[in-house]
């Protein structure tokens, strides 16, 4: 405890863990496949990193926070997102 | 890259992949909006978002410990209706929170009628600590605590929202993942109504139930689909039920589960014959005034 004023643990920068690159957890790589993806976005909200990003009608994956758990290959109704084994 | 602005439970928290309570806590984020205030008991999205010193959360969040994130919550509502403060006060808990040992705290919350949002993420077990079963965990799983399976035919899982119901001028509902716009809007309908409110949501837990990472939405909505996880709302004492018409048998849920792979054909039909008693409790209630507040 840097400061004696202080009484409990305070994080004071929100959505820091950001800084925290939970990609290097994947052993499985989401691949989209461009020319079919719709950017309908079913793939962002069932992500549970929010590591979906839809931007000006285009899907990219946030490879330094996707864990690889492949659910949005799953539930992508077309059928755009394939799964390749990690190489790092 | 730019962040979507909705977002308020950011990439790089500690949930395992495939997690179906970071999911849920992501849906918060968004239908809370930026007005609100949250606190989370100790369980595994407490322990996922916020390790010092990162926090997952663009909200602020008070850590609460395992059984009294109500009374945390009671004590920001009546700190913010002193300041005359019109902000969301949400609390957060898993179902080992709630069911067991937060189910007084919250009792008494809602019994003194604090304005706040109660959110139960329901993983059906103690997850955090290694998946110890809780009143919560149903009939047949496995859990490190029920190693044969939650077996004895008392041991049913406890009706928590209708525990809550039964308290006077209360919101109430279920929801599931797999029906996340769904979840959404209750949560957003929840904090409009003013009312002491509870929403408990279906998440699964992919390590705890021995599930494929990529199963979790798959899963939540069959859990829908096959009437074990019936989705429901309480207002004014009325129940509404959002009703299913898919009879999918509930052996397909069960058979992807590891935790439930000690079933055998006739435990699993003695199940099957409860859903479909559950449920068709629920369709001769649909619409009636079932509680008097
Ligand atoms: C009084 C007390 N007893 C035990 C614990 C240890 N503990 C921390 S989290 C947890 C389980 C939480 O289960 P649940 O509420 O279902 O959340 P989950 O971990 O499943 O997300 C336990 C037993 C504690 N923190 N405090
Ligand atoms: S143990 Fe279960 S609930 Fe906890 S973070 Fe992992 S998948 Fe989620
Ligand atoms: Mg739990």
């Amino acid at each position: 405890m840097k400061n004696k004023k202080e009484f409990a643990a305070i994080i004071t920068e929100a959505g820091n863990s950001i800084k925290n690159k939970t990609g290097s957890w994947r052993t499985m790589k989401p691949i989209v496949l461009k020319n079919k993806c719709t950017a309908c976005g079913i793939c962002a909200k069932f992500c549970p990193d929010g590591a979906i990003i839809i931007k000006n009608k285009k899907m990219s994956v946030d490879y330094e926070h996707c864990k690889g758990c492949a659910i949005c290959s799953v539930e992508c109704p077309s059928h755009s997102i394939i799964m390749k084994e990690e190489k790092k | 890259m730019k962040e979507n602005e909705k977002e308020r439970f950011m990439p790089g928290h500690g949930a395992c992949a495939g997690c179906g309570a970071a999911i849920a806590m992501r849906a918060i984020g968004r239908a809370a909006g930026k007005n609100s205030i949250l606190t989370i008991a100790t369980g595994c999205m407490e322990v996922v978002s916020t390790a010092y010193p990162l926090t997952a959360w663009k909200l602020p969040i008070i850590h609460s410990a395992f059984e009294n994130a109500a009374a945390t919550a009671s004590g920001i509502a009546a700190a913010l209706k002193h300041q005359k403060k019109k902000t969301n006060v949400i609390a957060i808990a898993g179902d080992g929170g709630v069911f067991d040992i937060g189910l007084q705290a919250l009792s008494g919350a809602l019994e003194r009628g604090h304005k706040f949002l109660f959110i139960c993420y329901d993983n059906e077990a103690y997850a955090n600590t290694g998946v110890q079963r809780s009143g919560a965990t149903p009939l047949g799983a496995v859990t490190t605590t029920t190693p044969a399976g939650k077996h004895d035919s008392i041991e049913f899982k406890k009706n928590m929202p209708f525990i809550v119901a039964s308290h006077a001028g209360t919101y109430v509902a279920t929801a599931n993942i797999a029906f996340i716009d769904d979840f959404e809007n209750k949560i957003k309908k929840a904090l409009q109504s003013g009312k002491p409110s509870y929403i408990q949501v279906f998440t699964p837990c992919t390590i705890g139930w021995h599930i494929n990472n990529n199963d979790t939405i798959r899963l939540s909505k069959l859990a829908y689909q096959t009437n074990i996880y019936p989705l429901f709302e309480i207002e004014n004492g009325i129940i509404k039920l959002m009703e299913n018409t898919s009879k999918i048998p509930i052996e397909n849920y069960l058979n992807m589960q590891g935790r439930f792979k000690n079933l055998g054909k006739k435990e699993i039909s003695e199940i099957q014959k409860d859903v479909d008693k559950n449920y068709e409790l629920l369709k001769s209630l649909n619409g009636k005034k079932i509680f008097l507040n």
